[in-house]
């Protein structure tokens, strides 16, 4: 290659004709910056900003001024009984949500190393189909399965001999809501899971597993002393990505409850905050409950960052 | 130890009755996940009468695309597709060239505060996008009154947001790729003479190609899914409006149409199976990529 050209250069001469720019890569970032700095980062500043203030209907028409409230959000918040019962809700919800997702996850991914080519591929291409699955359209697809008129789920449960199902009314009482809820976002999110670790089970050497079964390996610890390890990194990435989704979740719940339940109760932070921000126009309660979520998921993502660290990553 | 060897797993020797229990583990759970998916098409084909039925049949004797006509036939529902494409679509390709130059930013060159950035870049991500709902409102409002085009109402307040909130995943994601591009190809292309920029689009691109495309599923879905802003942003411009709300129209307090709102689902789920359909291989090798980083 370098004979062609208009001169021979040498490797120095190479180096120096490549045109380094301090600015080149500020260059580079400056659309995603603009992008990210004008609706991502200052609207999160005026999250925080509005979340001081007094700022209802009457503020946002202009009738009248807005206010400094200092921390008076905040205390009206946690002063709320319902507030603290839809946190401690979220936080179960959330808990409850990834570890279903991870359990089902591992365990299919577990699953398909041990398959032929066939029934793996189906149950890949059931998984991708889930996965791909918008949020809206699986949300009523999963209310239209559980209808209690027309669905096929409690027809399917009584037809086993349960009693109680015929005609069971799920999104009416609040834990069976939760559970129809948790039964959605489990089979749209488990396909991530499963493909990641099955993608890093592959990525085992297969010499390290021969070695283990040749010494004598129980299954056990096979998976205790060389899977789990090499799987780590792995693992804390999907937990990780888990956490931040399913504590999110505001679809499954705004379409399979109407909006939160019956009197609210199956309510979480993301569909209570935008409650009371977009349907009682209470702005600035609203935008404290999203600085509440905020924290809780920078504390998650910074123990995340700290975990990366601690592993010898680097960025 | 009585159950198999987990080493066994790619060795031919997994002992045989083991093998088929997994495997019809395996198949019965492709059964059970595809299922909803299978409801969702064959109650969209079913006639009316058989979908609201006491007894519902796991299949259909007389297919019809009555409840297809209802979806179409519906005012402006075309027109809602085709918002939810130009949408999904802009969003796609302005986020994988933005991302792609700023990917190239921090895994070519080393400057002052690029951990800083990308940190930064990681942290963006779980930034709960509902929560900023509030503030992108009033944003948008008061942007509409200089530029029109992006103001509450308008397509561009959901294209614009959806930009920024896929950019750093997408950025954090495509790294792995860049990377994956030999300097020595850099140098080479440099003694050839190509500028900068000619080595950025004509070279680099291409071979980052593949990778644009897996990061590209994930903001094309985050985007065609959402129903947040589309719900808070259109606020009464309803020809502006995205699928998910012509989707909720079939809900009805005197019954929900569900032959109507199972059409409607599968004509929404369709493109998303097609485009995830045209690069699982890709999406698979680019989420082992960003993991491995």
């Amino acid at each position: 290659m370098r004979t062609r050209g208009k001169a021979v250069r040498t490797r120095a001469g190479a180096a120096a004709a490549r045109p380094r720019s301090r600015w080149t890569p500020w260059l580079y970032l400056a659309p995603a910056l603009v992008l990210i700095g004008g609706l991502l980062v200052y609207p999160v500043y005026e999250l925080g900003l509005i979340s001081f203030l007094e700022y209802t209907q009457a503020q946002v028409s202009g009738g009248r001024p807005t206010s400094f409230q200092g921390f008076g959000n905040y205390a009206a918040l946690f002063g709320d009984a319902q507030f603290r019962e839809v946190l401690v809700t979220t936080v179960v919800f959330a808990a409850a949500c990834v570890l279903s997702t991870l359990a089902v996850g591992c365990a299919l991914a577990v699953l398909l190393t041990r398959v032929r080519a066939l029934p793996r591929l189906a149950l890949m291409a059931a998984a991708l189909g889930a996965w791909a699955t918008p949020a809206v359209t699986g949300s009523t697809v999963w209310l239209f399965l559980f209808d209690p008129d027309f669905g096929p789920v409690d027809k399917a449960l009584a037809w086993l001999g349960l009693s109680g199902f015929e005609g069971y009314a799920w999104t009416y009482d609040r834990y069976s809501a939760f559970a129809l809820v948790l039964l959605e976002v489990v089979w749209c999110s488990f396909p991530f899971v499963m493909v990641t670790v099955y993608a890093g089970i592959r990525a085992i050497p297969r010499e390290v597993l021969e070695a283990a079964a040749l010494d004598g390996a129980s299954q056990w610890r096979v998976w205790r002393g060389v899977m789990a390890p090499m799987l780590r990194p792995i693992l804390v990435v999907v937990t990780i990505q888990s956490v931040i989704w399913d504590f999110k979740v505001f679809t499954q719940i705004y379409v399979m409850t109407n909006g939160g339940g019956v009197a609210g109760q199956n309510l979480t932070l993301n569909v209570y905050a935008y409650q009371k921000a977009f349907a009682s126009s209470q702005y600035s309660l609203g935008s404290a409950i999203g600085v509440v979520m905020l924290l809780i998921l920078l504390a998650v993502t910074l123990g995340y960052l700290r975990l990366l660290r601690r592993q010898g990553e680097e960025i | 130890m009585s159950f198999p060897r987990f080493a066994g797993v790619r060795f031919p020797r997994v002992r045989r009755p083991w093998r088929l229990a997994a495997e019809a583990a395996a198949l019965l759970t492709a059964v059970v996940v595809a299922f909803p998916l299978y409801w969702m098409v064959l109650s969209a084909v079913k006639p009316a009468g058989e979908v609201q039925s006491e007894h519902p049949r796991p299949w259909t004797s007389e297919p019809s695309l009555d409840a297809f006509r209802r979806v179409f036939g519906q005012q402006d529902f075309a027109r809602y597709f085709l918002n939810s494409l130009l949408v999904a679509g802009t969003v796609v390709v302005v986020s994988a060239v933005v991302a792609f130059l700023a990917a190239t930013a921090v895994t070519r060159f080393r400057f002052r505060f690029r951990t800083t950035l990308l940190v930064m870049f990681l942290v963006a991500q779980m930034v709960p996008v509902e929560a900023l709902t509030i503030p992108l409102f009033f944003l948008l409002r008061d942007a509409g009154q200089t530029v029109p085009g992006i103001g509450l109402n308008t397509l561009g307040s959901l294209i614009l947001p959806h930009i920024a909130f896929s950019l750093p995943f997408a950025i954090w994601m495509l790294r792995g790729f860049v990377r994956a591009v030999p300097e020595a190809l850099e140098e080479a292309a440099y003694l050839d003479g190509a500028s900068r920029a000619r080595f950025l689009w004509q070279i680099l691109f291409p071979l980052v190609f593949p990778g644009l495309v897996a990061t590209s599923v994930f903001s094309f879905i985050s985007t065609w899914n959402d129903f947040l802003f589309a719900k808070s942003f259109i606020v009464s411009a309803t020809e502006n409006s995205t699928l998910p709300m012509a989707l909720l129209v079939f809900f009805k307090d005197e019954g929900n149409d569900w032959g109507g709102i199972m059409a409607a689902s599968t004509v929404m789920t369709v493109p998303v199976l097609v485009f995830f359909v045209l690069v699982q291989r890709r999406l698979v090798s680019g989420l082992g990529g960003a993991v491995k980083d």
